[in-house]
This record gives structure tokens, sequence and C-alpha cells, in this order.
């Protein structure tokens, strides 16, 4: 037995570079040095900076919501910039594909493996955990998750997904297979490889974590919410997070379980999905898409509730079929596990199944249309102003719709029949997945920014970057439509027809405007911190907002509330600042009890990281260390003690009372001036619209 | 925080604070078994799907290797654990003292272990007659069926030894109050989890 598994110099990147020096390998270490360069960077800027205390301190040890949301966001951004480079690698190779590419067959897999498996489970979902782990607390009156360790637990979980996937660029490599990892392919016969194992233990954690999520959320929204916010009064986000988390609940362990049955047959030679000794793979189309098709609402759901409260705050008006829209949100989170089958029309079965899941598709998209009327009607005769999210949201509106029609499209089996396989599907799911989930967390993170962080995002570098998002989503995205009608196969390393040349150079370019787009959101970022103070709105309503995370100061001290409010209508806020009775002063002030900082989430991520790296390169001495090593910390925390801080009631009051006379000493704004340094987060009286 | 509390296992109004702070736990307990029979109901449905000559893959079928009269006895293990685990339970709620709470426990461990003792011997059988999960599909999605319940029920034992450990230390406080609610959930539910795999794999196998 080797002490280091199947580990050896040879795994890396840089190597094969020297022994088959090509545009190929060159690329792949190009890669893996950006990884290492990146990881040191960040080593020696925190350093640097004397930033380890506080990152300890006041982040990796933290089970404040709003803090471990920021953690998730992070961690989203970081691997989108990876992902978004992957697609632009693959656009770029694919112009030159024409009889050969720069990329080998089975390095241009690996890209869309990669790219796949990082959008949906390290991009998509941090996003909507991490917004819905910010606003959500903020929206229903609590003072932090139902589970706030837990909570840590699932981020640990989640990140020790995604350092498995950054691993995976430097050592050894990825799966081929797709973001689906179909078996047999993924099997040991046909991938004897680590790459696989790398996306099975990326996976598994990332489920397990996801469904932590989600049981914390539907908990908290069901038993945290203040007295009187009651179910119809709660804000249209918290309802869609609400859905999606019962679709957390019941969808993320159809796939933990998939993944662990592949690995059974990949480890110990089981027969589940095997072409032989009985096995069947069909059982993993079914079991994977009975968590793929509800991870797909489960993503746009909240994104759905983005635009529900951006189209309420940015018209300055009450959201128009408040109910029609929550029973929307319910249809769609329960027709949503009645469709999966749309995703393997052409794998076998009769006419009439086919149809039935077909229709059932097709239904699905009517709740979906009664929402998208639902927000113009609530823009109609509104006070608008053309901040970033409505920006945002107006690309929604238009490409959104396009997406929702190809899906309509694609759910006729009869057309499926032709298309599928093609690269149409490829840019039905970006067209739904682009303008529906990325400009929605796009559009929240720029709306819910000043309520973490006490400064508003640049407003010019922010419009810059929805434009540049808009505009390579058209360009790159679009052309897709044509050459997958064209016949035009997905997953091509290279092809033979000339005739796709056009649109694959338009889609070319597209991807260079989704690079810049990129690059001016990280801008926005930056430019922000910079212009801090004269962006800082610490009064906590910078824009008018009508729900109750408006009504705190920004950023929120760690309790939320200094008082958990009453609640007596839907969009309380708006109706006090209507009525002249916002920001009453509290008689009493009470200690308040908050967790205390913990490393469990932190040790999970690490044991977890480590058990599924020593799993992918078969060190099993370190697999056994590493899950002892997670499972006594989990046993040791049944005998922690002492978990509890107590918040003084002085305290508390002390910094009430502060923001409270900064509140009566300042006059406000009303909402024209919301984008100037007049704007510090208190809302003149405006005219009210109905 | 809503004031309707929980229905089902509670500890009664006589437990004060304990009565409404076990009610986020306990509720929390309840979604995430639903969504753990979501992982059995997955496997339950892969077992069904496997039950055909082709999964079978001419290897052993029911009938060469399942044992009614050790199956038979492991169930009457689980049923008698789960009876033991609600005397537990009621000693917690009556407040017959630590003692009597640890006792019911230690008893619910011996059985649950007696079941897991003889659901290994039976595996041990299987795997002698050549009928280990490598053979075929099908015994591929029973040993993950059974032995998925097998880990849960291991998992359980553990968990009893942790809340012994906690009793002997600390006493009933309240913290602890709120995890017996917990188990004992818990191990209702694997119980009931077992009939289905009694029924649904032993049973209908011998039909």
């Amino acid at each position: 037995m080797k002490l280091l598994g199947n580990l050896n110099w040879d795994v890396t990147p840089f190597s094969d570079a020297i022994n088959d020096p090509s545009t190929n390998t060159f690329v792949a270490a190009g890669a893996a040095s950006l990884v290492i360069i990146g990881a040191v960077s960040v080593l020696i800027l925190l350093t640097w900076f004397r930033l380890w205390r506080p990152l300890w301190r006041d982040w990796l040890t933290s089970a404040d919501h709003k803090r471990i949301g920021v953690m998730y966001i992070v961690l989203a951004l970081v691997m989108l910039a990876r992902g978004v480079a992957e697609g632009a690698v693959m656009r770029g190779h694919q112009a030159m594909a024409l009889n050969g590419g720069p990329l080998s067959a089975d390095h241009f897999s690996e890209l869309f493996s990669t790219h796949g498996t990082i959008m949906i489970l390290f991009v998509a979902m941090p996003l909507v955990t991490g917004l819905i782990n910010i606003v959500v607390p903020l929206q229903i009156g609590a003072r932090d998750m139902a589970f706030p360790v837990m909570n840590q637990v699932s981020l640990g979980l989640t990140a020790a997904g995604a350092a498995l996937i950054m691993v995976s660029l430097v050592i050894g490599r990825f799966e081929t297979g797709g973001w689906t990892a179909y078996p047999p392919y993924t099997g040991k016969v046909f991938s004897p490889g680590e790459g696989p194992d790398y996306w099975i233990w990326s996976v598994v954690p990332a489920g397990l974590g996801s469904m932590l999520s989600g049981i914390n959320f539907a908990v908290t929204i069901y038993k945290c919410r203040a007295p009187g916010m009651t179910y119809m009064r709660m804000p249209l986000f918290t309802w869609t997070a609400l859905c999606t988390a019962i679709m957390m609940i019941y969808a993320m362990p159809p796939v933990t379980v998939s993944s662990l049955m592949l690995a059974l047959d990949r480890y110990a030679g089981f027969h589940f999905f095997s072409n032989d000794l009985g096995g069947n793979m069909m059982n993993y189309a079914n079991i994977f898409w009975m968590f793929g098709h509800p991870e797909v609402y489960i993503l746009v759901l909240p994104a759905y509730g983005v635009w529900s409260e951006v189209a309420a705050t940015f018209s300055a008006k009450q959201l128009y079929g408040y109910v029609s829209l929550v029973t929307a949100t319910m249809s769609i989170a329960v027709i949503s596990f009645t469709v999966w089958l749309h995703h393997f029309f052409t794998m076998g079965q009769s006419a009439s199944v086919n149809i039935a899941f077909g229709i059932a598709t097709m239904i699905i998209a009517v709740p979906t249309g009664v929402k998208v009327y639902d927000w113009m009607a609530t823009l109609w005769r509104g006070r608008i102003r053309m901040t970033v999210p409505v920006i945002y949201l107006t690309g929604f509106f238009i490409l959104f719709v396009i997406g929702g029609l190809t899906g309509v499209i694609l759910a006729n089996p009869t057309i499926d029949y032709q298309v599928h396989n093609t690269l149409f599907l490829v840019a039905h799911f970006h067209n739904v997945l682009i303008p529906g989930v990325l400009f929605g967390m796009l559009a929240g993170i720029h709306y819910w920014f000043p309520k973490v962080f006490g400064f508003r995002l640049d407003e010019t570098w922010g419009a810059r970057a929805a434009g540049l998002w808009v505009v390579g989503f058209c360009l790159t995205f679009l052309p897709l439509y044509v050459l997958g009608l064209m016949g035009m196969p997905r997953r091509s390393p290279s092809f033979t027809d000339p005739a796709y040349l056009p649109m694959e150079y338009l889609a070319a370019f597209g991807a260079v405007v989704i690079l810049g787009a990129l690059a001016a959101t990280f801008t926005t970022y930056i430019v922000s911190i910079r212009h801090r103070k004269w962006l800082a709105v610490p009064l906590g309503d910078p824009w008018d907002g009508r729900t109750l995370e408006w009504a705190t100061p920004a950023p929120v001290p760690e309790w939320n509330f200094a008082v958990i409010p009453e609640v007596s209508s839907r969009d309380a806020f708006a109706l006090e600042k209507e009525g002249g009775t916002p920001y009453a002063p509290v008689s009493r002030y009470a200690d308040i009890t908050l967790p205390r900082r913990t490393t469990m989430g932190l040790t999970v991520c690490v044991a977890t990281t480590g058990t599924g790296f020593a799993l992918v390169w078969h060190i099993w001495w370190l697999v056994i260390l590493c899950f002892t090593g997670l499972l006594l910390t989990m046993i040791a925390r049944a005998f922690a003690t002492n978990t509890e801080q107590i918040i003084p009631a002085a305290e508390v009051a002390r910094q009430h009372r502060r923001w409270l006379d900064a509140i009566a000493q300042n006059t406000g704004i009303t909402r024209d001036a919301e984008c100037t340094s007049a704007n510090r987060g208190l809302a003149a009286p405006d005219e009210v619209i109905r | 925080m809503s004031q309707n509390l929980h229905p089902g296992l509670n500890l009664g109004a006589s437990h004060g604070d304990a009565h409404q702070q076990s009610e986020l736990s306990v509720f929390g307990f309840w979604v995430f078994l639903m969504s753990d029979l979501i992982t059995f109901g997955v496997l339950f449905a892969t077992y069904a799907a496997s039950s055909t000559p082709i999964a079978m893959a001419g290897g052993p079928g029911p009938a060469a290797l399942f044992d009614l009269t050790s199956t038979g006895m492991q169930t009457a293990f689980l049923l008698a654990s789960s009876l033991t685990c609600g005397m537990a339970s009621l000693a917690l709620k009556y407040r017959e003292g630590p003692r009597r709470i640890a006792l019911w426990l230690a008893v619910t461990a011996l059985l649950g272990a007696g079941f897991l003792a003889l659901e290994l011997r039976d595996f041990a059988d299987m795997i002698a007659k050549g009928a280990t999960p490598m053979r075929s599909g099908w015994l591929s999605s029973l040993y993950a069926l059974v032995g998925l319940h097998g880990l849960h029920i291991t998992a359980g034992l553990v968990w009893i030894v942790v809340l012994l450990l906690l009793i002997w230390r600390r006493g009933v406080t309240d913290l602890i109050k709120t995890r017996l609610l917990i188990f004992a959930l818990y191990w209702h539910f694997l119980d009931l989890v077992w009939i289905g795999i009694f029924s649904v794999v032993f049973l209908r196998g011998l039909a």
C-alpha cells in the first residue's frame, strides 16, 4: 500500500505541460497557476493588511446569519470568476474548432463538466443561499436563523465541495461526463481515473449542506416570525425563500443518494448503474433529475422574490397581485416535482409517458407568466427610478420571456426529438439561468448591499456592469439557438461544417463582452469600497423601502432589532412612513441572547475537504483520520456548554438611541435624490402612489 | 415565536421553559425526518425497480437468501426497543428521575444492538452463499436499502451512548430533555422504516 494512494508527481497539469508542450497543456497549466497564484496572493494580502484576526473573529467563526450570507456570496463570486473564464475558453476554443481546435477533446469535456457543476452548485446555489440568509431573518423580524451553528456547518459543507473542485484544477483531472455525470460512462469501466470521484465528493457535501440550509430556512420562516407577521403579510422574497427551502428539503436527498450509489459502483464494485450484472442507468437518470428539475426552481424562485421587492420599491407602489404571486410561487414549487422526465424524452419511454410530462412542463410556464404580468402591473403608473436593479429587471423581462418560450418549445416531445442534445438546449438553459437567476441575484446584491455594509454600490459602474451583462448575454447565447437549429450538437470539441463559423465567431465575441461584464461587476465593488464615505447610508433606508429590513440601521447590528417589532399589516414600514409614525422610540430594552462564536463550521469544512480529497486519491489512512475527526467534532458539540452570549440591554439601548438621534437630526431625501451623496438612508415623505 | 406548539411528542406544560424551548429543535427534526424519508424512498424505489429477473442477473434471489425467522426476530427486537424508548419518554415526561430514563435508554440500546447483530449475521450468511452486493443489481439495491437502515440504527446506538454520558454528567437539563425528545422521534422513525423494509423486501420477496 502506498502512503499517498494514487498520488504522484505526474498528475499535475505542470508535468503534462513539460512532457507534452502544446496549447492544450499550456492552457491547463495556466489555469492551475492562476489557482495557485490566487490562493498565494490572498494569503499575502491577508498578512500584509493584518487581516487574519478580523477574518477569524468576525467571519470564519461567526454564527451571524448576515456574515454567513456574505461568505456564501463571496464564495459564489470567486467560483463565478472561474466559471465565466471557463465559458470564455470554451467559446474561444469552439470558434477555432473547425476540423480540430487548440484543446484536446478530453480537456474540452473537463471544461464543460466543471463549468456546469460550478455554475449550478457553487455559484447559483451559494448566491441564493447567501441572499436568503442575509434577508429572510430581517424581513420577518427574527434575531437569527433557527439554527445558527447548523447554518455555519451548511456553509462549511458547501465550501468543502467548492474547495475540492478548485483542487482538481491543480492535482489530477476532473470528470468528463458533464455536470450530470451520467453512468455508465462515469463508472469505473469507462472512466477509471479520479475525475468522477472529484465530481462525487464535491457534489455530496454541497448537497448535504443545501439540505441542511433548506431545513434551517423553513424552520426559521415557520417558527421565528415576529408577532403579527402572518403568512399573508410576509414579503414576497420570504415567500419564495420558503418555497425554495421546502424544495431543498425534498430535492437534495436524491442527488446525494444517486452520487453515493455511483460511488459504491466505483469504489466497491456494486452494480447500480453498470452495463452488466443487472445495473440500470435509467435509475440514475430518474433519481438525478428528481433533484435536477426542482433545482432550477430552487434557483429561480428567490430571483422571482428579488424582482417582486425591486419592482415594488423602485416604482414606489404596493406589489400588484400579492395573492396571485404567492399562489404562483407555491404552484411552481409543487409542479416542479412532476416534470423531471422532460430531461430525457429520448431515452426510451413510451409516447404517452412523454406527453404526460410534456403537458406538465407546459403547465409550469403558466404561473411564471402570471408573475411576469404581476411585476409589469406593479411598475404600471409607478414612479420608476432606473437604478441598477431596475436595469437588470428590464433585461430580465425581455430575455427571460424568450427563454421561457423556448422552454415551452422544448416541452413538446416531438420537437425535443429534433433539437435535443444540440446547442439549442444550451441556449435555452443559459437563457433562463442567466437573465433569471444571475441577473436576479446581482440585482438583489445591489439592492441589499447597503443594508449589510452600510454604503450603497456605485450606480455608474453598476449600470455599466448590468448593460454589459445584458449585451454580452445576447451576443453569446442567442447565436447558439441558431447553431442548435442548424443541427450543431452540444459539447462538440470540433466540427466539420464551416456554416457554423459566423455564429461561433459572434458567440466568441459575446464571451469577451461577458468577461467585460464580470470585470465591471468586480470594479463596482472596488469603486464602491473606495467611495464608501460618499455612498454611506447609516440611517438604513436608502431606497424608501417598504418592508421590515429597511427599518433598521445600516449596517444592521448583530442582533438585527433592538426590540422585536410587532407587525400589523403587509408593507408595514411603508404604511408607517405614510402615516408619519416610523422609528417609534422604545421605552424598555431587554438583554439579547445570541449564539457565541464557534469553530464548528470551519472544522467540518476542513475535515470534509480532507475526507473528499483522500477518497479521490485512495489515501485510506487520511480518509479514516478526517472522517473520524468529522464524527468526533459532531459528538463533541453535544457536550459543548456556554454556547450563548448576552448583549446587555444598556448596550442595545445606547446604539439604538444613537441611531434614532441621528434620524431626528437628518432631513431625509426624496426618491429623486436617492442616487446622490445626500442619501444618508432616510427617506423624506414623498408622493404616495396607490 | 408562534405560540402554537407542536402536537405529538412533547414535554407538557409542567416542564415550563423546556417545553417552549424544545419546540424549534423538535419541529426542525420533524422536517429533517421528512427529508430522510425521501432518502429511504429513493432507495425503496431503486429496490422495487431492481426486483426483476434481469436485475438479479442469474444470481441468488429472495427464496434462496431470506430467512423469515431471523428477520421476524429482528422485527420483534426493534418493535420492543420502540416500546422501551417510549417508556424512556414517559419517564422523562412524568419526572421519574434520571436513573429510570437512563435504564430504559440502556434497554433500548441493548435491543437495538441485538437487532444489529442479527442483521449482520444475515448479511454474513448471504455473503457466504455468494450473494455479495457485487453479484447483481438487485443485491446492490438490497444491501443499500437494508444497510442504510442498519447504519441509522448504529448511529442511534452512538447517540444513546452520548445521551447516557450527558445524563450521567449533567443530569436531566432542559437541553437534554429536548435531545431526548428528538432521539425518540428518530428511533420511532427507524421502526417505521423497518416495517416498510420488512413488508416490501422480506415478506413480498417470499410471497
